[in-house]
């Protein structure tokens, strides 16, 4: 009985115990991470945000989270009941999964696998199964419009990620997040982190996330001056809350990797004290925020795009350049002798 | 109770295993097609969860990216945008029921020629039996045998899939005329000059062409 306790029940106990952590101080970041969002556009507007509930409207996303779960689910008649509540799950429980694998700190990581960045891929490529499925389900036009757009928007975008991508893993030489982070361990701190060589690939990186999360200036699924409200204008109550919830995770969690694919992770900004006195998590989380921040001001400056100019951007620039790049940093790693063993 | 090591194993892959085999068979059996897709792709993910307990983690990965992640996507636009009548579509099933079975027995056979092969096949057991190396990931040994051993048929593998890409492209392209296109450069050198023309209007007699 104490070999079955100690090499089955406490190790799966730890573990669910930790994903529970995870989760809770995700889940609270993420309405946080809501708030500064409607904060910051209101700022560049001029506009005070939410103020009304609690100091400084800091309850805000709780009292939106407590009215979404109260108020009734409506499922549209002639819709296809399973897929249009199995949606939102799909969208929510995928964006909250990748999050297995992103260390948080050195060794903080749920599970350490071999091919964490491909795991993370995989992953935000299913994102565009909640889409697809909550835009047809609905059985509506505008719905099902918005969901095709939308995918074929995540579709496109995803190719120029995959690439900036394959030229991080040339340069660090492993599929590991934390090998990823380690490589980027220089003694020039913030200057030896892969933001400065390879600044294309981050710039690309940036705009890419943001048409891959269907953020502002790419918030094609949306659009609600020709689209209503995107894939999602059949859905109230808690489903919409989980589709809401899906996306902001999906950007927090791209924020993270170009936290630890550009930005050095869990690492100081300069490798000796009193940076380097400061906890991993803590430089970690201050990264993710700046990238937050990078997105919430996107969405309160840029005009949105127009479809074709869109494709073009992601198919006829982004591709070609991540491509070339690919060749440019693996000849440069192989004649420099800078690859990585 | 002392549970051996390779119980946990052992449950998931029964688990992954069981839903694959029964998601496969609700795609045929599903009456709605995008359901039917919608059971490839579980069908698929399992399979992934296969390959990982087998210690194929980039395998499991690359299916996913892949398979569930383009291949099936396209699979599920082009069902959404039929409009078939499916009642009319399952009149004919009996129909093409003995043709059907033909090729399932075609392919059950190929598969249990190509087991029978892998079982009694030279050097095969040592392969089998060979322990998965702790010092090299799985991504870095498949590599090592794609880009030097196989790099040919990699190659070649690469120029068939461009062939079809481009074949696909030739196909489709229909050069309509009077079509008006955007060109990015040309709108990006227009100027004040080339855009616009000022012309003084004379009260009550408009523009004069």
């Amino acid at each position: 009985m104490i070999e079955f306790w100690t090499a089955y029940i406490w190790p799966l106990s730890v573990m669910v115990s930790q994903s529970l952590l995870l989760l809770v101080i995700l889940l609270i970041g993420i309405a946080y991470v809501l708030l500064a969002d409607r904060k910051i556009w209101a700022a560049v507007q001029m506009r005070r945000g939410p103020n009304v509930v609690g100091p400084f409207g800091l309850l805000q996303s709780f009292a939106d989270l407590i009215k979404f779960v109260l108020k009734e689910p409506v499922i549209p008649s002639s819709s296809n009941k399973g897929v249009f509540l199995l949606a939102p799950l799909v969208t929510c429980t995928l964006a909250l999964a990748a999050w297995a694998v992103i260390p948080v700190s050195a060794g903080w990581v749920i599970a350490e696998i071999n091919v964490g960045v491909l795991y993370i891929f995989a992953i935000s490529s299913l994102m565009v199964y909640g889409v697809i499925m909550g835009g047809w389900a609905s059985n509506s036009k505008y719905a099902f419009l918005a969901a095709i757009r939308s995918a074929a928007q995540m579709v496109s975008y995803e190719v120029s990620i995959g690439f900036v991508i394959i030229t991080v893993l040339l340069c660090a030489g492993s599929l590991k997040l934390s090998a990823i982070v380690a490589a980027q361990d220089t003694q020039w701190g913030l200057f030896g982190w892969y933001w400065l060589p390879l600044l294309p690939m981050f710039v690309i990186f940036f705009v890419a996330a943001l048409a891959e999360t269907n953020r502002p200036p790419f918030d094609l699924v949306e659009a609600e001056s020709e689209l209503v409200a995107g894939f999602m204008v059949e859905y109230g109550s808690s489903p919409y809350m989980m589709f809401m919830l899906g996306e902001y995770v999906a950007i927090v969690t791209m924020c993270s990797m170009a936290t630890i694919l550009f930005l050095g992770g869990w690492l100081p900004p300069a490798p000796f004290p009193p940076f380097t006195w400061v906890p991993g998590v803590i430089w970690f989380v201050l990264k993710v925020l700046f990238m937050f921040f990078l997105f919430a001001m996107a969405k309160a400056i840029v005009p949105r795009y127009r479809y074709d100019q869109l494709m073009r951007l992601g198919w006829k620039v982004f591709l070609p350049i991540s491509l070339a790049m690919v060749v440019v940093v693996a000849a440069v790693l192989q004649f420099g002798g800078l690859a990585p063993k | 109770m002392i549970l051996p090591a390779t119980i946990l194993p052992a449950l998931f892959f029964y688990l992954f295993a069981s839903i694959c085999v029964a998601s496969a068979f609700m795609v045929i059996a599903a009456k709605n097609p995008v359901h039917s897709v919608l059971f490839l792709i579980l069908a698929f993910v399992n399979a992934a969860g296969l390959f990982v307990l087998m210690g194929a983690e980039f395998l499991a990965m690359i299916l996913i990216v892949v398979y569930v992640g383009a291949v099936a996507v396209l699979f599920l636009f082009v069902v959404m945008m039929l409009d078939v009548d499916f009642a009319e579509l399952r009149q004919g099933f009996l129909q093409y029921l003995p043709f059907g079975a033909l090729v399932g027995v075609v392919l059950l056979a190929e598969l249990l020629l190509v087991v029978g092969a892998w079982v009694i096949g030279p050097g095969i057991p040592s392969a089998i039996t060979a322990p998965i190396p702790t010092t090299m990931t799985n991504t870095e040994a498949l590599g090592r045998v794609l880009y030097t051993q196989y790099i040919y048929y990699f190659q070649a593998s690469g120029l068939v899939l461009l062939v079809a890409m481009v074949g696909a492209i030739v196909l489709t392209l229909r050069h309509k005329t009077g079509v008006k296109r955007q060109n990015i450069a040309d709108q990006n050198a227009r100027t004040k000059d080339t855009a616009m023309e000022i012309r003084k209007v004379t009260s009550g007699r408009g523009l004069q062409p």
